[in-house]
């Protein structure tokens, strides 16, 4: 199953590839990570998607817990959470796929935020799934090129991952 | 930190160089020993320990030895092992040994050189990014860039390496921030927000795990390496004593238990007695003690979950829970603590099951194999140099070992009634470790005996080590038990590939009697088993000479039981009964 985990670790050069090495050491599943300084800047905030059986994503969470660096380690699926990606989009925009890509655009509550010639970028924020389904519904001909950041994940209400 | 409390006098100097600054740091940790070799990126700190006599440094032949005497001197007396090593080469030779000693999770600190501040990444003469090389085999390292740094990083290297989940630490420090100038302030306590390991167990847990203890029909105690780097023996054997209940000891595990003892089952596992593999298949509660279920001691993970049983384990670390086999009562603790919060609820109950069916049973699983193998009076078998090693240093010696056959037999023949008297490479099965091992256990114990199991190929793996054994004056007694064979290389050829012995027959050894007399050594060689004794306790007798012991056994011997690759436990393999002496 697919799990989203955040956590919290020193802001130290190095860091990261600790993280990295883990999961490529004991041959975890990332889907994607992404990490940037928090509002305080000795820490680091990180979200890692991944995917395992429960028994594999217990151990992934106890892994990422040894590590020294690692402050605190939540499993976002472990309640209410919400996800979060960015993707920018360059789709052809002339002839049949001028209109075409304006309107899918509109339906999935994207922005074009540069027009060309010939293409258009979009701009789509959604959870995963969402901007999966864009890629599906729109006419794979017309891609010139995607870009996507990794999902970043917060949980809902009162759950709170700080130090 | 209050500014205004003067700290005392000798965690506080003005004005030393980064190098000074690292002695300072070992004699504040109270380090007795540093074993190590000098090079280019460590001069200031060799010229630093020059000057110093606060500890003594050992000059090995090789960084790999030195790592592995760091961390052997650890395993001998629960202190960290610290060494040191210059960039590059030096560093990388020292690989083998942090992995050794991360395997099996042994404190050590160890110092390396980089090249300076301004040239790293620049492909500089002996660069090696070391915390990249090490980061997989460490519990954690360090590049201290501030000669500011230099202390309190040292401080945390030490804290990390000892508790919680015991291991290495490197620190890497660029031969520039060594010339450097700072205060020196050596931190009295650490604080880190992203590590505080747990001490003790949860109660609720320990209660619920005597209950089921005590409910037990067909209980079992099985310990490992966590019993003995955590100084938990003492409670252990209260426990075991007060309940009555079989006891098994893995591979890292012996001493934790006394092996002469009636209630101990012996070692478990691929090479494990029989008795031991069949009740920790049977069992129906089973107390795991800081043991971590390899694959080496439950052979098939299915096989072995096949049966029903109630599992308690402790350990201080979450991650060896549940990892490879599904535990019921999970206790995240030090063993000494949780141990002694048992023995404490233990004093006011007692078991409410008869368990002389489950004994009984035992009793009879004992005979099956009983540990006995074929005597000869022609030519040595290796078992029996083993029992009579045993023998002649009346149990009481520091036994280390390389990896192969020799180390079975070693592991099964000498019975271990101490912790901290075993020490053997298990997780990584490093050939080579024997002899580095033994310095590092005479170091420690200047008086003991000592003697290093091994066979012809681990000893040529650092046999450079014969020097520094003879610049120390260590009085060694190397046991070779010299099959002319990579003995366990060719047990497995023998019986999964139809004798063809690819590769693990060894020609053109030395003679090992004169190359240890050309170091100033004593050297033997023993062919005939009417001789074994008598040289034993010759050698044994020369207290202040190295002896160097080639023992001409047996070549194609088998260790057994042995629980073949991807079997179950209780699907051991015996000799044949003709081979057995019945
Ligand atoms: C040729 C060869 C053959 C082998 N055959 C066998 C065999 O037949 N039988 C066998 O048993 N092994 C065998 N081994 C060794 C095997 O590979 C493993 O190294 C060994 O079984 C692991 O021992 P352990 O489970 O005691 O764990 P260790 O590696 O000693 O781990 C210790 C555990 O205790 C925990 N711990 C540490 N400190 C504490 C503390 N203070 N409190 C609580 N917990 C703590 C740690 O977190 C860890 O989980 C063999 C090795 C070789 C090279
Ligand atoms: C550094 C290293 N290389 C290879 C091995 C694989 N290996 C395990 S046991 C063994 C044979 C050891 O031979 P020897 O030291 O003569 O001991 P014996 O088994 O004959 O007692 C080998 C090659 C290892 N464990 N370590
Ligand atoms: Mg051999």
């Amino acid at each position: 199953m697919k799990h989203i985990i955040s956590l919290l670790m020193e802001n130290e050069s190095g860091a990261l590839s600790r993280v990295a090495g883990l999961f490529s050491a004991r041959g975890y599943n990332i889907e994607s990570l992404t990490v940037a300084a928090t509002e305080d800047p000795t820490l680091s905030r990180m979200t890692i998607v991944t995917t395992g059986s429960d028994d594999v994503i217990e151990q992934i969470i106890k892994q990422l817990n040894k590590l020294i660096d690692v402050v605190k380690v939540l499993d976002l699926n472990d309640g209410k959470h919400i996800e979060r990606e960015l993707m920018l989009v360059k789709v052809k925009a002339s002839g049949v796929f001028k209109d075409e890509m304006k309107r899918m655009c509109d339906i999935f509550r994207g922005r074009i935020i540069d027009v060309a010639d010939n293409s258009y970028t979009i701009e789509l924020t959604g959870s995963c799934s969402k901007l999966d389904a864009f890629i599906e519904a729109i006419d794979k001909t017309a891609i010139l090129e995607t870009v996507r950041t990794g999902a970043s994940g917060i949980g809902r209400g009162d759950r709170i991952l700080k130090v | 930190m209050d500014s205004k409390a003067n700290p005392p006098a000798e965690t506080s100097t003005k004005s030393i160089t980064g190098a000074e600054i690292v002695i300072r740091c070992l004699n504040e940790e109270k380090v007795k020993f540093v074993f190590g070799y000098p090079g280019g990126a460590v001069l200031h700190i060799y010229d630093a320990i020059y000057k110093q006599n606060g500890f003594k440094h050992i000059l090995v032949r090789h960084e790999q030895a030195a790592v592995h005497a760091a961390d052997a001197f650890s395993r001998a007396t629960g202190e960290v092992g610290v060494a040191l090593v210059t960039s590059g080469p030096g560093a990388t030779n020292a690989i083998t040994g942090i992995a050794t000693a991360y395997m099996d999770s042994i404190p050590l600190v160890v110092i390396s050189g980089q090249v300076p501040v301004p040239a790293i990444g620049m492909d500089a003469f002996q660069e090696v990014d070391m915390v990249g090389v090490t980061r997989p085999c460490v519990k954690h390292n360090f590049l201290v860039k501030d000669v500011n740094d230099i202390a309190s990083t040292i401080k945390k290297a030490f804290y990390i390496a000892k508790t919680g989940r015991p291991g290495p630490v490197v620190v890497d420090i660029p031969k520039d921030i060594t010339a450097h100038i700072a205060d020196f302030v050596y931190p009295k306590t650490v604080e880190m927000r992203s590590y505080s390991p747990v001490s003790k167990g949860h109660s609720g847990q320990i209660k619920k795990a005597v209950k089921l203890l005590l409910e037990a029909k067909r209980p079992m105690i099985y310990t490992g390496g966590g019993l003995v780097l955590g100084d938990g023996a003492e409670e252990l054997i209260k426990l075991a004593r007060a309940l009555n209940y079989p006891v098994t000891n893995t591979l890292m595990g012996l001493g934790g238990y006394p092996a002469t003892d009636k209630q101990y089952v012996g070692m478990l596992g691929m090479h494990g007695t029989y008795e031991a593999n069949m009740a920790m298949q049977n069992c129906d509660v089973l107390l795991a003690v800081g043991a971590r279920f390899d694959d080496r001691v439950i052979g098939n993970p299915k096989h072995f979950g096949g049966v029903k049983r109630t599992i308690i384990h402790i350990d201080v670390d979450p991650s060896s829970i549940s990892k490879r086999v599904k535990v019921d009562v999970p206790i995240v603790g030090h063993v000494q603590s949780v141990l002694a919060e048992m023995n404490e609820i233990l004093t006011q109950e007692k078991p409410k099951t008869n368990i002389s069916d489950w004994w009984k049973q035992i009793g009879e699983w004992r005979l099956v194999h009983g540990g006995r193998y074929e005597q000869s009076s022609t030519v040595i078998k290796p078992q029996y140099v083993i029992e009579k090693l045993w023998e002649v240093t009346k149990g009481d010696a520091y036994v280390t070992s390389d990896v192969g056959q020799h180390q079975m037999w070693a592991a099964q023949y000498y019975k271990f009634d101490k912790p901290r008297r075993w020490i053997n490479s298990g997780g990584l099965g490093t050939m080579g470790v024997g002899l580095p091992y033994a310095m590092g256990c005479q170091f420690a114990d200047r008086n003991a005996q000592v003697a290093c199991v091994t066979g012809e190929g681990s000893i040529q793996m650092n046999i450079q080590e014969l020097s520094t054994c003879a610049q120390y004056h260590l009085p060694i007694k190397v046991i070779l038990l010299n099959n002319r064979y990579l003995g366990m290389v060719r047990q497995w050829q023998e019986f999964f590939y139809e004798d063809r012995y690819s590769e693990s027959y060894m020609d053109s050894l030395p003679d090992f009697v004169k190359l240890a007399e050309s170091y100033g050594h004593v050297g033997m060689q023993i062919t005939q088993p009417s001789d074994v004794e008598g040289a034993l306790k010759e050698a044994f007798a020369k207290k202040d000479k190295f002896v160097f012991m080639d023992f001409i056994t047996e070549q194609k011997e088998n260790v057994f039981p042995m629980v073949e690759n991807g079997k179950g436990l209780s699907e051991m393999e015996l000799p044949k009964a003709k081979g057995a002496k019945q």
